[in-house]
């Protein structure tokens, strides 16, 4: 991933820290891979041109200090495969 | 709470509001084990604490015939009220999947 951020001066001079990383990547379609292996993808869909329709698809809306996350256009895979999508959801956080 | 409250109402900053802007909605609650839930959200906490109403309990086991053979059969249960502790919550959806 390419970091055009560096300008970001908290307490880590160079890189930053992961929640640091978190808060920039909201509003980005990103993969979350929970510990029974299933996987939620915001789904970057091909006509994020349109993005005045609120915000892009398939996107991370929120992370707070649990991990607990909201996605937007949110695919489910188990195995590989694709078993659900929801329009909204939120997935808890430490889901050990 | 004096001023936080007014425009907080409607908008997602955090992702619970996610769940708040659910209440008194049919939901969609995947739970550990295989379980999934689908009823009208009454409340819920920060631990995700769930109270749910009319609700419809999907569950997943893998039955093993005579031949080794695997089958995932489905159970459901139909509960007019359900507490739902956090720790079994996997994701909490406002719409039926599709």
């Amino acid at each position: 991933m390419e970091n055009h951020t560096n300008a970001n001066t908290s307490a880590v001079p160079d890189g930053k820290d992961p929640s640091a990383f978190l808060s920039e990547i909201i509003g980005v379609p990103v993969t979350v891979k929970l510990h029974s292996g299933i996987i939620y993808k915001g789904s970057p869909v091909s006509s994020t041109k349109y993005s005045d329709l609120i915000d892009q698809t398939g996107e991370l809306q929120s992370v707070d200090g649990y991990m607990n996350i909201a996605l937007e256009k949110c695919q489910e895979y188990v195995n590989g495969q694709l078993r659900r999508t929801y329009g909204d959801a939120f997935v808890r956080g430490n889901n050990g | 709470m004096a001023d936080a409250g007014e425009e907080e109402a409607t908008s997602v900053s955090e992702p619970l509001d996610l769940v708040r802007l659910s209440l008194d909605e049919i939901v969609f609650v995947k739970l550990r084990g295989d379980r999934e839930l689908k009823g009208r959200l009454h409340a819920y906490d920060s631990h995700c604490n769930v109270v749910l109403g009319d609700v419809e309990e999907t569950i997943y086991t893998i039955e093993e015939d005579e031949e080794g053979e695997e089958t995932v059969k489905t159970i459901k249960k139909q509960s007019e009220m359900l507490f739902v502790r956090g720790d079994s919550v996997v994701l909490i959806s406002p719409q039926a999947p599709s």
